[in-house]
């Protein structure tokens, strides 16, 4: 799947929920499926700024014959931080596995598109931003390194 | 007067005074729980506001027309209620400033530069405010002076016995907040003025959180300094008072200079004018000052015991109920505290149950309170913290248990 379509098989997702705070839970479970990351990835360099509570992610870089070199995340929060867990978790399900120049080069529209309000727009809005511009610098540092 | 506590207050007829608490938000009715960050405005408190705009905006002081006249006159009958307020001696001793933040830079800078010296000792506390603490750390970089702190216990009451050790001849100041935002706790302030006296230090009280719940008399106190902010007082923002005796502010310099503050100005030399308003520079906030005296008056209109009474009541109902709740915690169990209830819940981020309550339109503040060392001093990084005003109802209280049920619910 292209990430435009993951986005848009999200944004139907969240279609079927009315009610913010179930839209909320989503996320948390969401967070909660993510595999944790090993301590030792936790660190200072991979931690993102400008979230409340902690947050790192981390990317690794794997060649397949066919279709060539593709970047995988790996992020996690906090342990308590259950909504900003999901919120990596989103972005990687959005962003893994794909080529680092079409990564470097998303328009993520299916943040504003989802519809949580002011869950994205105002309280996250500096972490989340944050997030998704380390995630797109690793895009940018790996197509480099590919091309 | 009224002596009994027993008065109650008809809230819901009081509500219609805050038209702010008329909506939906989210899609359910408003709970507003952050009043310690800022309370709502009455109608009355608004209205003062344009209607100096509508009516009589001038500048004060100088012009010689009817407007400015006017403005003039409830400028100053602003001062003379706020002296009253506080039971000042002097109405020369109420000076405005932009808030609390800004009352206590003007002594640090003032009376701190003029003042303290190398080696000199200042006494602030554990739960101070930002507003409390980096002021003093300026002034200590610049003067070499030496920062003390006084210690609180685990209820989140000061350690009084680790105040007076901290107390000597080298003590020259002390600074301390009369109520803490972050707990809630009322401190012992009159105890803490006397002791800082007898070994001459002067004592500045920081009653951002304290004028709207408690009864204030800075003589009675015997307060050198008395800071506070009108937009916890149901007064507008970016507005607030300095009390100081007398004496004091007549030997301090002014830390500002230009519009109202001088007497005569010559290339060759400055004079400058009287208290207040050698500490006024610049146009003030004229409305917002105006504004004050409606917030004030509105307080005593509903009685500032039955205020605190309604409050405390509060306050007890949800203690009670928020107990009952497993996996919270209260941060601050004093026994002697007001209004504002700190909490943290068990394997859940203060920031996620913000942000759920914000969806079930419960406002409350999360985070660290801007009292980083408090919160060290606990070791958490924040709290979730819900705190009252007057038109606030248990049945609010109920929806914020609910709330927090529903947090628990998901994300446990
Ligand atoms: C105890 C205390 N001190 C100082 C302040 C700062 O007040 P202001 O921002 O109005 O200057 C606050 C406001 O939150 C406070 O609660």
């Amino acid at each position: 799947m292209t990430i435009n379509e993951k986005q848009d098989e999200i944004i139907e997702e969240f279609d079927l929920f009315e009610d913010q705070l179930d839209k909320t839970q989503y996320i948390i479970d969401l967070g909660k499926k993510l595999p944790p990351m090993p301590d030792s990835k936790k660190t200072d360099e991979n931690r993102i700024m400008g979230c409340q509570s902690k947050v790192w992610v981390d990317a690794e870089l794997k060649d397949d014959d066919q279709t060539g070199a593709r970047l995988y995340f790996y992020g996690d929060s906090e342990q308590t931080a259950q909504i900003s867990k999901g919120l990596v978790g989103l972005l990687i399900r959005v962003l893994s596995g794909e080529k680092p120049e079409d990564i470097a080069n998303a328009d993520l529209y299916f943040i504003p598109r989802v519809g949580m309000g002011n869950l994205i727009t105002s309280l996250r809005a500096g972490g989340l931003a944050s997030m998704i511009e380390r995630m797109k610098a690793f895009g940018r540092a790996y197509t480099e390194k590919t091309v | 007067m009224q002596s009994a506590i027993e008065t109650t207050l008809d809230i819901q007829q009081i509500r219609r005074d805050f038209p702010i608490l008329d909506q939906q938000v989210n899609g359910r009715p408003l709970v507003y729980f952050d009043n310690a960050a800022t309370n709502q405005k009455p109608t009355a408190v608004i209205n003062a506001l344009t209607g100096y705009y509508e009516g009589y905006n001038a500048n004060i002081h100088r012009g010689i027309h009817y407007l400015a006249e006017k403005a003039t006159a409830a400028f100053e009958a602003s001062r003379r209620a706020v002296q009253e307020f506080l039971n000042a001696k002097h109405w020369q001793e109420i000076i405005f400033t932009h808030g609390t933040t800004d009352s206590i830079n003007l002594v640090a800078q003032s009376y701190g530069r003029r003042f303290l010296k190398e080696g000199d000792e200042i006494i602030i506390s554990t739960m101070e405010h930002h507003s409390n603490i980096v002021p003093w750390q300026m002034l200590c970089e610049e003067k070499g002076c030496i920062l003390k702190v006084i210690p609180v216990n685990d209820a989140g009451e000061l350690i009084l016995e680790e105040y007076e050790k901290l107390l000597s001849e080298r003590t020259k100041f002390v600074s301390c907040v009369h109520v803490s935002n972050s707990l809630g706790t009322v401190n012992p302030v009159k105890t803490i003025i006397d002791k800082a006296h007898a070994v001459g230090a002067v004592v500045l009280i920081d009653g951002a959180q304290a004028s709207s719940h408690l009864d204030l008399d800075v003589q009675a106190l015997d307060a050198d300094f008395y800071a506070l902010s009108a937009h916890k007082l149901y007064g507008p923002t970016g507005m607030g008072v300095l009390y100081g005796k007398k004496e004091l502010l007549d030997s301090m310099p002014p830390y500002r200079g230009g519009g109202e503050m001088i007497k005569e100005v010559t290339f060759a030399k400055t004079t400058y004018n009287e208290i207040p308003y050698k500490f006024e520079a610049g146009t003030p906030n004229i409305a917002d000052v105006i504004a004050v005296k409606t917030a004030l008056e509105y307080m005593a209109g509903l009685g500032k015991e039955n205020i605190a009474a309604h409050e405390n009541d509060l306050l007890q109902y949800a203690t009670e109920q928020l107990s009952e709740l497993d996996g919270l915690r209260i941060i601050g169990q004093a026994k002697h505290k007001i209004g504002v209830i700190s909490f943290v819940l068990d394997g859940i981020h203060h920031q996620d149950t913000g942000v759920i309550l914000d969806q079930q339109g419960i406002a409350v503040r999360t985070g660290h309170h801007c009292t980083q060392p408090l919160m060290q001093r606990f070791g958490i990084a924040g709290t979730t913290r819900a705190s009252f005003a007057v038109y606030n109802t248990k049945d609010e209280v109920d929806r914020l248990v609910q709330g927090l049920r529903r947090v628990q619910k998901m994300m446990l």
